[in-house]
């Protein structure tokens, strides 16, 4: 193995350093992620939680550089995927790793479907892309992974275009797409929200079968505190468009430490408890263009706010043990005894 | 108030539904002739004490909503009878229809479709009153809808304001204080909270909690989500394929289902207390069947992991298997 394939093999399969992205409205920039850093190690779930709005798919965006153009952009930081800084790559670059070692499985799978090409044709042509195919081969290949995600009838439903497929069955040709060329790295953005429950269960089964086999690092955002606990190694929680705590699973669920991510995880009805009144959080998100520049972009509707946290922006700290959080309720040159807990 | 207080209090059934069915005729060649029928509702049969709350879960289609706008009569149902107060409204018309609507009310999943964006919010929630009470003063009108306005949580303003000025969770309190004006004894609530997003989903649940205490309300709770259904809900039926397989307490319901939709339906929920950790989990195979063309016998029989032969060919009925747990289920005959 060479010096620079050591280090490489080394490195972590995705890492996402300070990245900014903004949107131009009414001709003036706004950030709808900011200066959010993380990593994906392979074989590792991260979870992504928040609030509609606070970035997720913006971030993900980012990441396959698929922002609507014109509109979108990346305004600072990196992306490295395999040790390799890819936000500058050319569009002709990103197509030969897009699809094939980095692909997305989209929030809406009906506009990510072409309506006038059959499934078999969609799924050839991502093989097509990346591979050197006989037609057949390629037909095979695709009835191979409509099985595989628990199509019935497969060899019809190739045949088929997308309106003659459920919604469930959507979702499942938008995984098989996404999982076509084994990918090294899989974003899927909210895969199972539209879907039934026995579906959902389904497909979370067949991902992490995947991902077992292949060693495939998996970016999931996710609503559901549920699909978070039973599929994620990490777990990224977003307030908008930043980080404001990240950690391991289980320690997300029994400390969680953002005053967000506490009243987050207490709105939400859980079948294993029996809650007499849920959490709530008062106000709203402030819109992208009247964001705070400065201060904590939850201090307006934090129960714990502080005077200072309008005034100082909290950074994201270790606190404990690979457990980080932007709050100056945590912040070590800023303690506040009594408040904590 | 003491559990056992509430739970005297609610032995007087406020609806009976019973047998219910609401097929859709399929209409087809040239002369668009019934060739065939949706039996989006196919024999279901519960009953809501007063007070209570009924949630009905279920997947896609099954026919929950179905259900819902047959008991408002929203749809003539094609058989069986729904008793509401001691009445049975299943064919009432005119008058009597109208008098029924009066207490019985609905909140719907979608609240950006269910209101009209450019009417005034004063008027949107005033507008049952209109309706019925012809000769009510305008002022006591403005003074009882500002103050349902109160109730659901509203700025007294939004009475001047128009509802695509609010938000999602805003637009459901709208939904929800025009289904109360009328002070309705029931209320049919379709996924009210489907559509919005968790942190507001939260406040429209604990205002539906709270309103039901002081208007003494009684529920029907509809959504596909079991952890929201579970929280809201006293007992829980279980949909399938047009049919209720299960009715039980919802702790029954969790800790032991005994129909094997409902044990493969609540395996499925991904559990927040269980990180990383594999779960026996029962996983269904195949689709769903259509309701066009429902399987014989049993509707679960063709995915079921504990089907026998006799499965396809005998419909079970409801049967109370333990006290106050009905089951649709051969096996517990
Ligand atoms: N094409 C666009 N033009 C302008 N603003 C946009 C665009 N796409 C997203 N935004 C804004 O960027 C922010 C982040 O949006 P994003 O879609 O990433 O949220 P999200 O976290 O994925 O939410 P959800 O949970 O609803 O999917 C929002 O304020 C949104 O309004
Ligand atoms: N007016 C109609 N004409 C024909 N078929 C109908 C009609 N309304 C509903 N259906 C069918 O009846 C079945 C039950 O539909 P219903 O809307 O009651 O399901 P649901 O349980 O509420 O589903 P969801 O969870 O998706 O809201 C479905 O197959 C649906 O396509
Ligand atoms: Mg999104
Ligand atoms: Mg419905």
């Amino acid at each position: 193995m060479s010096k620079s394939e050591q280090s490489k093999a080394k490195a972590p399969l995705l890492e996402v350093k300070g990245l900014e992205t903004s949107f131009s409205i009414e001709g003036k920039d706004y950030n709808a992620v900011d200066g959010v850093s993380f990593t994906v190690d392979r074989g590792k779930v991260v979870g992504i939680v928040g609030e509609s709005g606070c970035g997720k798919s913006v971030m993900s965006l980012s990441v396959m550089q698929l922002l609507p153009k014109g509109i979108g952009k990346i305004r600072n930081g990196e992306v490295l995927f395999d040790g390799e800084e890819i936000q500058s790559f050319n569009e002709k670059q990103m197509n030969q790793i897009r699809g094939k070692d980095m692909a997305m499985i989209f929030q809406e799978p009906m506009t990510s479907l072409n309506p006038v090409f059959t499934i078999g044709y969609q799924i050839e042509e991502v093989l097509h892309n990346h591979f050197k195919l006989s037609k057949k081969e390629a037909r095979n290949k695709s009835v191979q992974l409509l099985s595989a995600v628990g199509i019935p009838r497969a060899a019809k439903i190739v045949d088929e275009y997308p309106h003659q497929l459920s919604g469930g069955m959507r979702q499942r040709v938008m995984i098989a797409m996404a999982i076509a060329c084994q990918p090294k790295l899989l974003i899927a953005d909210e895969p199972t929200t539209a879907l039934d429950v026995t579906v959902q269960a389904q497909i979370l089964e067949l991902l992490k079968d995947i991902q077992t086999k292949n060693d495939m690092g998996i970016v999931l955002i996710t609503h559901d505190l549920g699909v978070v606990a039973e599929s994620c190694d990490e777990v990224i929680v977003m307030y908008a468009g930043k980080i404001v705590e990240k950690t391991d699973v289980e320690s997300l669920f029994t400390k969680p430490k953002h005053p967000y991510t506490k009243l987050m995880m207490g709105s939400i009805p859980r079948l294993e408890e029996d809650t007499e009144k849920l959490e709530t959080i008062k106000g709203i998100v402030p819109s992208l263009t009247k964001m705070p520049q400065v201060g904590c972009r939850f201090a307006n509707r934090c129960p714990k706010a502080m005077p200072e946290c309008t005034e100082i922006t909290p950074q994201l700290e270790e606190n404990e043990q690979g457990h980080e959080v932007a709050c100056l309720l945590y912040e070590t040159s800023h303690p506040k005894e009594g408040v904590l807990g | 108030m003491s559990i056992t207080e509430n739970k005297s209090t609610k032995t007087q059934n406020l609806l009976e539904v019973k047998d219910l069915k609401m097929h859709f005729p399929v209409k087809g060649g040239f002369f668009r002739r019934t060739i065939g029928n949706v039996k989006a509702v196919d024999g279901v049969t519960f009953d809501i004490k007063k007070g209570e709350t009924l949630g009905l879960v279920g997947e896609s289609g099954c026919g929950k909503s179905t259900t819902g706008r047959s008991i408002l009569r929203l749809l003539n149902p094609s058989a069986g009878s729904v008793i509401f107060d001691d009445q049975d409204i299943t064919n009432v018309n005119g008058k009597k229809l109208r008098d029924i609507r009066k207490d019985i009310q609905m909140v719907f999943q979608d609240p950006y479709a269910s209101l009209n964006p450019m009417q005034m919010v004063g008027n949107i929630v005033s507008e049952p009153i209109k309706n019925y009470y012809k000769n009510k003063k305008e002022e006591e009108m403005k003074e009882e809808v500002m103050e349902l306005l109160n109730k659901v949580g509203l700025p007294e303003d939004a009475y001047y304001k128009y509802a695509h000025e609010f938000s999602g969770g805003q637009r459901q309190r709208i939904g929800i204080a025009r289904a109360l004006a009328l002070r309705p004894k029931l209320i049919i609530a379709d996924e009210p909270v489907s559509a919005l997003d968790v942190s507001v989903q939260s406040q429209v649940l604990n205002l539906l909690n709270e309103l039901q205490d002081e208007f003494d309300l009684t529920y029907l709770f509809i959504a596909h989500d079991l952890s929201v259904v579970k929280h809201m809900s006293d007992r829980i039926g279980v949909m399938y394929l047009g049919n209720v397989v299960e009715v039980a307490d919802k702790h029954s319901i969790y800790k032991d289902p005994l129909h094997p939709y409902t044990q493969a339906l609540i395996s499925a929920v991904p559990d927040a207390s269980n990180f990383g950790q594999k779960r026996e989990r029962i996983v269904l195979q195949g689709d769903v069947p259509s309701p066009e063309n429902p399987p014989s016998g049993c509707p679960f029989h063709t995915r079921c992991p504990k089907a026998m032969d006799k499965c396809s060919s005998i419909k079970p009925q409801l049967k109370e298997v333990k006290p106050g747990q009905h089951v649709a289920c051969i096996l517990y005959d």
